[in-house]
């Protein structure tokens, strides 16, 4: 027991990657490879599951810390550990992966094995990037993400999915350089690659030349966490690889990956540089309005439905920079968990789309019509999943806004006037889509014959309906352990915002007076 | 009288030379159609005879016959490195010369005397005894690259290589005698006292013409013209040989002859070949649609990220230096094993379309070529990774910020075209009438070589950096 609480964080790293290694060399039948990997993600999930059980709540830093030297020179160490925040979202990678091991069941056909050791080793890099406290080690399993997830769109994709895994592969590789490049930079003049004993250093004013380079450097962290994220003008990998990609890589994409732009943001950007933030804050929410809005405008016109949610992403994800940005309590509190609920909403939102798409193989609005009559379970099942998506109260996605919000409000009310305009545009966009594909008489003959959802596919999706309900009826689940972490976060920035004192108390007041209890 | 200690320090190029030998004599004794395999596996002996003289070695560092050879954990650190890229070519080319037909016995023994001329290089500290090493590996891989004597290329390779090659080697021929003009002495560290605090023109020049020797030798830009044809024609493996082995033992020769002489006026000569060969290797490798044409531009780039740390000139970008060439020899000499196997009879698979579709036909080769290419890309968790990262941070410690730039923009350029090697195994249709052979047991044990060495070097980069940077140190001295 003493072990396993000692080394959990690389347990759940590693355990998908031995799993990958040995699904390479055992199962030979198909069935038999679902199965295995289907087992694996779940044994995964079991071990994530420790952290929650076990974290302290009151505690500041970081629990769960593993720090090994790993390579003399240059000084890296093998260094783990999770606060409140990374450790959501660990378990929100844990917990969509048997999900798409699931939904992949049928729709991968061919070079089954190769696709579920890509899925695995990709889950063992998403989770490394949350878990790393180590620089280095950060950018090690930052770029480990990429070679899998470019791979799974364009061997399993459809449509250019040549093209859309090259453009995916080439932003996000030319924006991490620029990041690797910070680290080195860092590295040089501290001799360390540690999170925290970077952070002591520039805080404590120990890193000479600084204060010249620190806009450099927090423009290296941010270009490669905003074409990640991604924010407005570098967001155009994005629709393409979601509509090639296959459906499980959609959901980890939008799900997951997103998210590790977020959190670098929120960790790095935010953690190491917070003078930059600060100063550079008005420009980036200007950019995450922007996305807001846009996103939300482009996805309206969409004749396509997954390009259409690819583009909710951008605009759900722009509440995320705009909560992170405004350095309140409730901003950032809001952000975060917006990630997570909307890895759950769009994750689901984009399974629902798979399904459909295994049916008929189209993603055209107009093909449908009417799904209502010979589907009525995943119409319902749609329903709820958009509602949640929309931000309906009592579901998951109307905490992360409000508190967003709210933050932006306190911030700046011009913020919060603007953004807000998003979650109207949400509905517009999402109910208007819903209508057209669902409602009415059923308009082409083709699907008429349709099956409804079957067993597999209630199942998959059944985890994540549920999840969002909890997720909107008792967000302090989870906020009580995020929000510690996001004032600590916050600490340097007090002197800025008021607001940060009385946290934990105050956020729960909010909340429950939204929520009614 | 020379003392015995001195043959033990050439131990391992005795061994080597020894079993060339062995192998030319047995050579006729086969008869003249059957195959030339038995004197592959004793060439494999012979290696790792080589191997085991080198280790022991360890135990009788210094110098030799004179003060003109030198034992020491630089030499030994080359030593290892040519020994394994010789091993794994000759087992890639137990099946290759199978395919190929090409049943000639002295193919394995030049290899061998190549490997002696390589290893004379990394611990030859005699000017003279240096250019006699070089003259040893170049004329093995003249020969070796025109043994496919059916194809009209691979003659026109040995020829280019050939003549190109003898000219280069005059360049250094004629700065080793301007060094003997300036400085009364061809030793390495007699000159490196002579040149402390005063240099002359004449040493400028010579300087000048041994770098553009031994830039022909490694295929820096602008002296790499050669290098795409010659690989092109060349057969596979001898390719896989002639990209690392010479090439490493030619830097291990720039090594000594800048940093160990204390030569002055390198630096802009370095940088700016560095810059051109990391430019023109990239931008070529773009358009070409032959898989060897295009690890032959990429080879080109690679001596530019060396050449990076050269011009880091302090012991990190040394040490960098040498992790380079080692890393860079494994991905390599992997990759082209891989292309060699792939070939088929007559070389006839070469072209990016023969590729496609082989993720689905041999999914182990495709898996196992993607690692090196990626490698070669310097994704992490690879060699080829902390090699460029070595050489980069040596730079920035060097304050050659303009240089790191261009290698690091020249390598995100290099990631699109070894993608599209990835993209067509993996990602387009396959044409189907491209026939893949099972994975024999030699090229399968060379290519493992390669891989554990890869990844190794990514992983646990520690103790060969450790070496590395022991190394440097012990060339200063």
């Amino acid at each position: 027991m003493r072990f396993i609480n000692d080394n959990i964080l690389s347990i759940v790293v590693f355990l998908p990657l031995a799993g990958a290694i040995l699904l390479a060399f055992f199962p030979r039948r198909d069935r038999d490879i679902r199965y295995f990997a289907l087992a694996v993600s779940l044994i995964t999930l079991l071990a994530s599951l420790h952290l929650p059980w076990y974290f302290v709540r009151g505690q500041n830093g970081f629990q769960f810390d593993e720090d090994a030297p790993w390579i003399a020179h240059p000084n890296i160490h093998y260094h783990l550990g999770i606060d409140g925040i990374s450790m959501w979202l660990v378990i929100l990678t844990t917990f969509l992966m048997p999900m798409c091991v699931l939904i992949s069941w049928k729709s991968i056909g061919d070079r089954v094995k190769e696709f579920f050791i890509l899925m695995l080793v990709l889950e063992t890099a998403m989770i490394g990037v949350f878990v790393a406290l180590d620089l280095f080690l950060f950018y090690f399993f930052w770029e480990a993400t990429l070679i899998p997830m470019a791979l799974i769109i364009g061997m399993y994709g459809h449509g250019r999915k040549i093209y859309a895994a090259v453009k995916f592969f080439l932003y996000t590789m030319i924006a991490s350089v620029f990041m690797l490049a910070a680290i080195i930079w860092l590295y040089a003049r501290t001799g360390s690659f540690d999170f925290v004993t970077i952070q002591s250093a520039i805080q404590g004013g120990q890193v000479p030349g600084f204060a010249s380079a620190a806009l450099w450097l927090f423009l290296g962290f941010f270009v490669a966490f905003a074409v990640k994220v991604p924010l407005f003008p570098v967001h155009t990998w994005l629709p393409d690889a979601h509509v090639e990609a296959p459906t499980a890589g959609s959901v980890l994409l939008a799900g997951v990956l997103l998210k590790m732009g977020t959190y670098g943001l929120l960790r790095f950007n935010l953690g190491l540089f917070p003078e930059e933030s600060r100063r550079n804050a008005p420009w980036i929410i200007a950019l995450a309005i922007i996305g807001i809005i846009y996103g939300a405008l482009v996805a309206m016109v969409q004749p396509n439905i997954k390009r259409l949610v690819a583009y909710t992403s951008v605009s759900h994800l722009g509440f995320v920079v705009l909560g992170i940005f405004s350095f309140t309590q409730l901003g950032v509190d809001g952000a975060v968990y917006q990630m997570l609920s909307h890895g759950v909403s769009t994750g689901a939102l984009f399974m629902l789309l798979g399904m459909i798409y295994d049916r008929r193989h189209t993603y055209d609005i107009t093909e449908y019509g009417g799904l209502a009559t010979p589907m009525p379970v995943y119409a319902t099942f749609f329903a709820f999943i958009m509602l949640s998506s929309v931000g309906l109260p009592l579901l998951n996605g109307f905490i992360g806004e409000f508190l967003v919000l709210s933050g932006a409000f306190q911030a700046k009310q011009l913020y919060g006037i603007l953004a807000a305009t998003g979650v109207i545009w949400s509905a517009c966009y999402l109910l208007w889509m819903y209508q057209r594909v669902f409602y009415g008489a059923v308009t082409n003959p083709a699907n008429n014959s349709l099956r409804d959802l079957d067993a597999r596919e209630r199942v998959s999706l059944w985890p994540l309906a549920i999840a969002a309900l909890v997720m909107g009826v008792a967000p302090m689940l989870w906020l009580h352990s995020i929000d510690p972490a996001v004032s600590a976060a916050l600490k340097q920035f007090s002197a800025i915002t008021q607001a940060a004192a009385p946290a934990t108390a105050h956020v729960t007041q909010v909340v429950s007076q939204v929520i009614g209890r | 009288m020379i003392p015995a200690i001195d043959y033990i320090r050439i131990l391992p190029e005795v061994v080597l030379s020894v079993f060339g030998i062995i192998v030319m004599m047995i050579d006729p004794l086969i008869p003249e159609q059957s195959p030339k395999k038995p004197l592959g596996i004793i060439a494999v002996v012979g290696i790792l005879g080589g191997l085991a003289a080198t280790a022991f070695q360890t135990g009788f560092y210094g110098s030799a016959f004179y003060n003109t050879i030198r034992v020491d954990t630089f030499s030994v650190f080359f030593h290892v490195v040519v020994l394994l890229i010789a091993l794994v070519v000759i087992l890639t080319s137990l099946e290759y010369l199978e395919v190929q037909r090409i049943r000639s016995g002295e193919y394995y023994g030049l290899i061998l005397f190549g490997t002696v001329g390589m290893m004379l290089m990394s611990s030859a500290v005699e000017l003279v005894l240096i250019f006699i090493a070089l003259e040893i590996s170049s004329i093995s891989t003249y020969i070796l690259a025109g043994m496919r004597r059916r194809a009209a290329e691979s003659a026109e390779a040995s020829l280019k290589y050939f003549l190109l090659g003898s000219f280069a080697t005059a360049f250094f021929l004629y700065g080793v005698a301007l060094v003997f003009g300036a400085t009364g002495t061809t030793n390495v560290y007699g000159i490196a006292r002579y040149l402390q605090g005063q240099s002359s023109l004449l040493a400028y020049l010579a300087v000048g013409l041994m770098f553009v020797g031994l830039g022909f030798k490694v295929a820096s830009a602008p002296f790499h013209v050669w290098t795409p044809d010659v690989y092109e024609g060349s057969p596979a493996p001898v390719v896989a040989f002639m990209s690392t082995g010479p090439k490493a033992a030619a830097f291990a020769v720039l090594l000594r002859v800048l940093f160990a002489t204390g030569a002055p006026g390198w630096f802009w000569m370095v940088w700016v070949s560095a810059v051109l060969s990391m430019t023109l290797g990239n931008i070529g490798a773009l358009v070409q649609q032959n898989v060897k044409r295009l690890l032959a531009y990429s080879s080109i780039a690679h001596a530019g990220y060396l050449l990076v740390a050269f011009a880091a000139a302090k012991q990190v970008g040394i040490s960098a230096a040498i992790f380079y060439a080692a890393s860079y020899a494994a991905m390599n000499v992997g990759a082209f094993a891989v292309v060699s196997h792939f070939a088929s009879a007559g070389e006839k698979y070469v072209t990016l379309d023969d590729y496609a579709g082989l993720g689905r036909r041999s999914p182990l080769l495709a898996a196992i070529l993607t690692i090196f290419l990626l490698s070669l890309i310097g994704i992490p968790v690879t060699g080829g990774f902390f090699a460029k990262f070595y050489v980069f941070s040596a730079a920035l410690q060097s304050n050659l910020v303009g240089l790191t730039i261009i290698g690091v923009i020249n390598s995100a350029i290099a990631a699109y075209y070894y993608l599209r090697v990835i993209i067509y195994m993996y990602m387009r249709d396959e044409r189907g009438e491209v026939p893949v052979a099972r994975i024999p047991a030699g090229l399968g044990i060379g290519l493992a070589i390669c891989l554990i060495a890869t990844i190794y070097l990514g992983v646990l980069p520690g103790r060969v950096l450790d070496y590395a940077m022991q190394s440097a140190q012990d060339l200063m001295k």
